[in-house]
């Protein structure tokens, strides 16, 4: 085939001599050692489910909200944000490098109250990012730069599949603490506390704000507050990953506590928001990322390198979902219509967490499912295994991945009955 | 003041044993070694020409489009797009890791022409990327993680800011080839084929497609040729940076044609496209990053790999300016019209350069302005030395960098006079 399409290049060119240097160069190539790269195992699923033509088919693995009919869900105060933007008629000048002022000021409100004495004080600075893989890999970056005392980060064990490789490409060290216990299908709080304690100084460690991702399980509140001191008697640097504020509960300040409780205890954090999920705008890759510093002065510096930093990764951010964000946290009543969207979609999610255990009892399982009902957010870890898991692809066509997790978004009013069914009958 | 912020905390928490650990904590510091960051060169001059009260005032530091009352252009095939886009009322689903496949597809038909041997054989694979820092970048970050033959990447002298960390945060080497000639404010051409003769084999070269940034100085169609057979000659990585497609002269083909004969020539190179200024979409950070490979299934290969490096940077690009992108190149009207507004602002950016001579003829100068409209392109390298710029900056309110470098985009019908007569003042 080289051959074939050097001959096309001879012909154009007309000249002799060349002729052995181009089909050389032709035949050569700068990517030959260039593996082709294992498949993402997520969107394996998908591909999976696609190609299946069975009409009960039920696609687990998507990680994003679907409303009860099972389509995707753009929120009515995005749309109306979006009306008021357009008839605007703004420019599309470039934000600057740290993105929209109000946005990134409204941002850190929403996380931390807007009567934080963070806020009040400047001791703290938030920048627009690419929503929260953009946020976390800017703050990755961050670390790996200023961050001399350790290149060690601390992951739960199991955690968001990405956080590894935005750590990792960063130039940071992975290391885990047990978190997820499969007996229970609960947090192993225990064992958290244990491996904490023995996490060298300086190490950074990252918590999941809410709905950890992907076993749906948080600490407690009482919890929360044991690791705060343990972490602060260690001498960590908190980096917290808040991708689901108002999405796990249904109520923004509720899933927010861990991280306001952290810093008035004197963590100076590190915080990723993302405003895929709670306000659905997923594509448009809307998020912050932000630095608790000792004071206003700190906080200059910081930002200043920040910055530096971000430059020459993309410039600046994209500035749609940033001016839809930015409406909405500032306009009182579509603030108002949003928080009652969001936690429209946090009690679907609850919903239909209860029907598919009350349709479990229905269907005569004696298994305990009450790590269901416990677990919150997006995702659920079932507690089934590969084998299980196998049968339910093969013979139900319900797709998920094999570490048994579901994500409940993907249940509907229509098709709990069936997915209630399958899974008795793998684990009965 | 940490003090005092610690006195809120001890009421708050009210607990006694706690105080020294959290005054401690409040003292103390994760960055207290960060320093703060050099000013942005550029930016600093926006900064003192916002605060200057000159009625006449001129900033020619700006690098986006002015129309002819110096206001920001939004093009009129953008909002009919945007209108197009609206009444679909579209999800905003996550896009593909590589972004928009319609857009991708649209963008390499735009650099390559939609007949290219190159595209029908599938021999390319073409991301869609944050406009073009975001395609730089990644473009960086796959030369640094599979060109392992080489870490030297080379610059032509002087080059855009921002190359500079782009490829060394990717981890690279800066090396730089001569470019620029200050006598002739034109192309230095021997001492660029000097340079590039003596560039190790295999080693990355930095070519701007056209309209050179900052210097305005393009090589001619038989300088470029001679380039591209001394480059293949020497076996060397071509990376072409084209942020400026239509914008240059006014004609797409034109502006691309150095970048389509290098590929005809056997080169397979990599390739950076920005829509930031020929379709105004600045701030919605709209790219491309396409490598031209041997065959389809290297390009396959690529492909994974580019896709498993950008997963864990940003995840997927944003989608509003990518549709908007896609819907002009897409759609038969839009696309004529998008040709004729791209020619109207190269055309006024050409008349804004030949007024400006013809201003300073008129004025009396007797210096050899002719590298005014010899150059092309958003900016141009005055020739001006620091002093005289200074001097710019100070009499006459007239904003630009150290450099010499003027944006046109700035100058309007009804600055130009103004702007000649102050350049004639510090050069008479």
């Amino acid at each position: 085939m080289a051959l074939l399409t050097s001959t096309k290049i001879l012909t154009s060119v007309g000249a002799q001599a060349p002729v052995l240097a181009v089909l050389q160069l032709r035949a050569s190539s700068w990517w030959t050692e260039v593996q082709m790269g294992p498949p993402d195992p997520i969107l394996g699923v998908t591909e999976a489910f696609k190609r299946d033509t069975n009409p009960k088919k039920m696609n687990l693995g998507v990680g994003a909200y679907r409303d009860d009919q099972g389509k995707p869900f753009v929120l009515s105060c995005v749309r109306k944000a979006e009306a008021q933007i357009a008839a605007k008629k703004l420019d599309k000048e470039y934000l600057p490098i740290g993105g929209l002022a109000e946005f990134s000021k409204a941002c850190s409100q929403l996380a931390l109250g807007p009567d934080n004495e963070v806020l009040k004080s400047g001791r703290s600075i938030t920048v627009q990012t690419i929503s929260g893989t953009g946020s976390l890999r800017v703050g990755a970056n961050f670390v790996s730069r200023f961050h001399n005392a350790s290149r060690d980060v601390y992951l739960p064990k199991p955690s968001w599949g990405n956080h590894t490789p935005i750590f990792r490409d960063a130039g940071m060290q992975l290391k885990a603490y047990s978190y997820y216990d499969p007996k229970t299908c609960g947090f192993d709080f225990k064992g958290a506390l244990d491996d904490i304690s023995k996490i060298p100084e300086k190490s950074v460690i990252v918590l999941h704000a809410c709905a950890h991702n992907p076993t749906g399980v948080d600490p407690r509140p009482e919890q929360w507050k044991e690791m705060a001191a343990l972490i602060k008697k260690r001498n960590l640097l908190v980096f917290f990953d808040m991708a689901y504020q108002g999405f796990a509960s249904g109520d923004i300040d509720r899933d927010a506590w861990a991280v306001r409780y952290f810093i008035e205890q004197g963590h100076n954090v590190l915080l990723s928001q993302s405003f895929a999920k709670n306000m659905g705008l997923y594509g448009e890759r809307v998020g912050g990322f932000t630095v608790v510093c000792k004071d206003a002065e700190e906080a200059k510096r910081v930002e200043s390198q920040l910055k530096i930093l971000i430059r020459p990764i993309y410039s600046n951010p994209p500035m749609n979902g940033a001016r839809i964000a930015s409406t909405i946290l500032n306009t009182p009543e579509l603030y108002k219509e949003w928080l009652v969207e969001v936690k429209d979609m946090a009690d679907r999610i609850i919903r239909m967490r209860e029907m598919l255990v009350s349709n479990l009892k229905k269907e005569g399982s004696t298994h305990n499912w009450q790590h269901v009902i416990d677990q919150i957010g997006m995702f659920c870890f079932t507690g089934l295994k590969p084998e299980q898991v196998e049968r339910l692809i093969k013979e139900f066509s319900i797709y998920m991945t094999k570490d048994g997790r579901i994500s409940v978004a993907g249940v509907t009013s229509a098709n709990v009955g069936y997915l209630a069914h399958a899974i008795h009958a793998v684990t009965k």
